[in-house]
C-alpha cells in the first residue's frame, strides 16, 4: 500500500511548486544538475534563498538535500566524480564563474558541518583559525576580540572563559557544535549553511542551538538542512522539500506545513514516506 | 515444552573444547617465537659480552732519551714516530730475565699486541715530558694472551695444535700471581676504526659510518617522501596514471635490496662518479631503499586523518595547501615520523647494497665527513665473522649487540614520538 502512492508519486510532475516570487534572494539555484559520476542526484532545481531568514531543506535521506547544500559553497569541489550544471548566484555572482575564488566564496558562506568537526587545537585557536588565515585581525588584541565577541554570539563564551586554551575537542557534543558555529562567524560570512547540526546532540542542546539560529538571523541567511520536520517547522521561515533529486515544493513554512500543494509534500508530511 | 536448560551439552562442549585448543595453540606461537628471541639475545650476549674486556699487561715503561730522541728536541711529531719496539720488549725482557734464548725471547715479545707501540707513541707524542721519565703502564696484550685469560684456550689440547705454547702459558701464571695481569674495560672498542689484529679493533669507524650514511639518508628520504606522499594523498587526482604510481610504489617496497645496490653501483657510482665506498652514496642507495617505505607509511597516516578536519578548514576558506600544512599534515606527523623511524632502522642493518657500492673495503680510519671512505656497522660485522682470526668471533657477537641496541633505540624512539605527538578527536 505504501510502496505503491510512492511509484504514483514519482509518476507525477516533478515541476515544483510554490516558487518564492521574492526574487531578492541572496542565493539562487536555476536549473541545477548535479551528477555523481553517471548518476544524477539534483534534477533541475530552481529556488531563491531570501536574505536574514532561515531556510530548511527538508527531505527522506538520499533526497538531495545536502548535495544542494553543499553545491552553495563549493564544497562538492572536492569531490572528484562530482560534477554541477546550471546557475548558482550568490548575490547576481555566479559562483561557478572561473573568475570567482573559492576561498573568497567561502569566506561570505560559511559551513556547519553535520558532525562537529573541532580542531584538535585549544578553544581560542579553533575561533581564531579563519581570522588569522584571512588576515582578519590586525593586531593580538584585536584577534582575542574576534575570538570572544564570536564565542559571545555562539553562546558559548560564558561557558569556556575560564579555559580558552584547552582542547576543543574536550567539549561536549553540544559545545562543540557551538563551537564549530562561532568558528563559522568568526571569518564574518553573510551565509552559514548548516548540514544537520543537531542530528547527533540530545534535545536540551538542539534547544539550545534552535535559539542560537534564531537570534543569528538577524545578522545572518540561515540554510539548514534538517531530517527533522519539527525542528523545519519550529525554526524556519522557508522550507524546501526535496524528494529522489527533485525540488517538490518550496515556499513558506506555514504554508508547506499546513497546506502543503504536491501531494509527495502531504506524504512525507503526514508520514508516509521517509 | 520450550527447553530451559542451563547447563552444558555435547554441542557446547564441542564448542569450548575448541575454543580452549585455539587459546593454547595461540600462547604456544607466541612462545615459540619468545623462546627464539631470548635464544638469540642470549647466544649473542655469552658470545659478545667478553669483548667488552681487554686483557691488559703492567709494564715498567722507561722511555730511553738515547732511543726514541737523540737530538734532544722534544719535537712531539718526531716521538710520534719514533721506534718504541725496543723498549717495550726491553720492559718485558726485565720482567722475565732468565729467558735467554732468541726463541723464547721471541715468543716472549708476542705476549704484549703489536699495538701497544702505538699506544706509547700517542702518549709520547702529546706529552713529551715522559721522555727521560720510568712509567707503570697497563699495555694491550694479544690476542692469544686475551683469549686465554678469558678461557677460551683449551689448555688440555696437545701442544703443537694451540697458537699459545706452553712457556707463555707459564709466563702469563707468572704475571696473574704478580698481579701484572688483568681484564680492563675495553676503550678502544668504542674508540677505534678496524684493524688487522683484534686486539686494536673497534668499530667507532663503523658507527660514524653508518651515522653518517643514515643522516644522508634520512635528510633525503624524509621530504622527498612525505611530499610524494602528500601530493599523492591530497592534491593528486584519482586517475589510471595515480593508480599506476601507487602499485608501483607499493612493488619497489618489495625489491629486494641488493638490487638497490646495483642501481647505486651503475648510477651514482657509473655515470656521476660519486666517490666510492663513502657514506654519501651508502646514504643515496639507503635512501632510495627506504622512500616507497616512507611514502607508504606517510600515505596511510595522511588517509587516517579523518576527513571532517579538512572539510571544517576548507569550510572556513582556507586553501587547498593551507588546510593540508595547517591540519592534515601536523596531524599525520606522528605516523609520518613513526614510519620513517623505522624506515631508518631498517635501512641501519642494511648490507647487501652497501656491499655492492663498496662500503665493504677495510677501513682503518674513522671517516670525518659523508665523501670519506667508510663502512659501516652491519657490513663490518659481515666482515669480522669473515675473519679467520679468532680473537674476532666475540668482537662480531659485541658489535651485534651494538647495532641491536641502536635498533631497539630507534624503535623505543619511534615509540615516544607518537606517544608525545598523537592527538585525541
Amino acid at each position: 500500500m505504501v510502496m505503491g502512492s510512492i511509484m504514483k508519486i514519482q509518476k507525477e510532475t516533478a515541476e515544483p511548486a510554490n516558487l518564492s516570487l521574492a526574487s531578492s534572494g541572496i542565493l539562487s539555484a536555476q536549473n541545477v544538475d548535479v551528477f555523481y559520476g553517471d548518476q544524477q542526484a539534483i534534477n533541475n532545481v530552481s529556488f531563491e534563498i531570501p536574505e536574514n531568514q532561515i531556510t530548511a531543506l527538508i527531505g527522506p535521506s538520499g533526497c538531495g538535500k545536502s548535495t544542494i547544500l553543499r553545491c552553495f559553497n563549493r564544497m562538492n569541489d572536492t569531490i572528484d566524480i562530482c560534477k554541477v550544471t546550471g546557475d548558482i548566484r550568490f548575490a547576481g555572482q555566479n559562483i561557478y564563474d572561473p573568475k570567482v575564488d573559492v576561498v573568497a566564496l567561502r569566506a561570505r558562506i560559511g559551513m556547519v558541518f553535520q558532525k562537529a568537526n573541532p580542531f584538535p587545537k585549544s578553544i581560542f585557536e579553533n575561533v581564531a583559525y579563519g581570522p588569522r588565515i584571512h588576515g582578519l585581525a590586525s593586531s593580538k588584541d584585536h584577534l582575542e576580540e574576534i575570538v570572544i565577541s564570536s564565542l559571545k554570539r555562539a553562546g558559548l563564551y560564558k561557558e569556556v572563559a575560564d579555559r580558552l586554551q584547552e582542547s576543543g575537542t574536550g567539549l561536549s557534543g553540544g559545545q562543540q557544535q557551538r563551537l564549530c558555529i562561532a568558528r563559522a562567524i568568526a571569518v564574518d560570512p553573510q551565509v552559514i549553511l548548516m548540514d544537520e547540526p543537531c542530528s547527533s546532540l540530545d534535545p536540551i542542546a538542539t534547544a539550545i542551538i534552535e535559539e542560537l539560529m534564531e537570534s543569528m538571523k538577524q545578522n545572518y541567511t540561515i540554510v539548514i538542512v534538517t531530517h527533522s520536520m519539527q525542528q523545519a517547522a519550529r525554526i524556519s521561515q522557508k522550507t524546501a522539500f526535496f524528494h529522489l533529486g527533485d525540488l517538490v515544493e518550496f515556499g513558506d513554512t506555514e504554508a508547506i506545513f499546513t497546506n502543503p500543494i504536491q501531494t509527495r509534500t502531504q506524504n512525507y508530511i503526514s508520514g508516509r514516506i521517509g | 515444552m520450550p527447553d530451559y536448560t542451563l547447563t552444558t551439552s555435547e554441542n557446547l562442549q564441542r564448542r569450548h573444547a575448541a575454543e580452549a585448543r585455539f587459546r593454547w595453540i595461540g600462547r604456544l606461537a607466541v612462545l615459540l617465537s619468545l623462546g627464539f628471541l631470548v635464544l638469540m639475545f642470549f647466544s649473542i650476549s655469552t658470545r659478545g659480552m667478553g669483548a667488552f674486556g681487554q686483557t691488559h699487561i703492567q709494564l715498567e715503561i722507561h722511555f730511553d732519551e738515547a732511543m726514541l730522541d737523540p737530538n734532544k728536541q722534544r719535537d712531539p711529531q718526531q716521538l710520534a714516530r719514533a721506534n718504541y719496539k725496543p723498549i717495550v720488549n726491553q720492559a718485558l725482557f726485565e720482567l722475565f730475565p732468565e729467558v735467554q734464548t732468541r726463541r723464547a725471547q721471541r715468543s716472549l715479545y708476542r705476549l704484549l699486541s703489536s699495538g701497544a707501540v702505538f699506544d706509547l707513541a700517542n702518549m709520547a707524542g702529546q706529552n713529551p715530558d715522559l721522555v727521560g721519565s720510568t712509567q707503570l703502564l697497563w699495555l694491550p696484550a694479544s690476542a692469544e694472551v686475551d683469549l686465554f685469560m678469558k678461557g677460551k684456550v683449551d689448555v688440555s689440547l696437545e701442544e703443537k695444535l694451540r697458537r699459545l705454547k706452553n712457556n707463555e702459558i707459564a709466563w702469563i701464571n707468572q704475571l696473574k700471581v704478580k698481579r701484572q695481569i688483568r681484564k680492563k674495560f675495553n676503550t678502544a672498542f668504542f674508540t677505534k676504526g678496524d684493524s688487522r689484529e683484534p686486539e686494536l679493533s673497534g668499530i667507532l669507524g663503523a658507527m660514524i659510518g653508518s651515522f653518517l650514511s643514515l643522516l644522508v639518508c634520512f635528510s633525503i628520504a624524509f621530504p622527498v617522501g612525505v611530499l610524494t606522499a602528500v601530493y599523492l594523498e591530497e592534491f593528486a587526482k584519482k586517475t589510471r596514471f595515480t593508480d599506476l604510481i601507487e602499485i608501483n610504489i607499493n612493488n619497489l617496497a618489495a625489491v629486494p635490496s641488493i638490487v638497490f645496490g646495483l642501481l647505486g653501483l651503475s648510477i651514482f657510482l657509473g655515470v656521476f662518479h660519486m666517490p666510492r665506498s663513502t657514506p654519501l652514496v651508502g646514504g643515496l642507495v639507503l635512501a632510495l631503499m627506504t622512500l616507497p617505505t616512507i611514502i607508504i607509511a606517510a600515505r596511510a597516516a595522511l588517509r587516517s586523518v579523518p576527513n571532517t578536519i579538512r572539510e571544517a578548514a576548507l569550510g572556513l576558506g582556507a586553501s587547498k595547501v593551507q588546510t593540508t600544512f595547517h591540519h592534515a599534515v601536523p596531524l599525520a606527523m606522528p605516523g609520518m615520523l613513526t614510519g620513517t623511524i623505522l624506515g631508518m632502522a631498517g635501512a641501519l642493518g642494511e648490507t647487501a647494497p652497501l656491499l655492492m657500492i663498496g662500503m665493504v673495503a677495510f677501513i682503518v680510519d674513522v671517516p670525518q665527513g659523508i665523501t670519506d671512505v667508510a663502512t659501516s656497522l652491519p657490513v663490518q660485522i659481515f666482515l669480522w665473522a669473515d675473519s679467520p682470526e679468532k680473537g674476532f668471533v666475540e668482537r662480531t657477537s659485541a658489535a651485534i649487540m651494538v647495532l641491536l641496541a641502536f635498533l631497539v633505540l630507534m624503535n623505543l624512539f619511534a615509540v615516544f614520538l607518537r606517544r608525545k605527538l598523537e592527538k585525541q578527536w
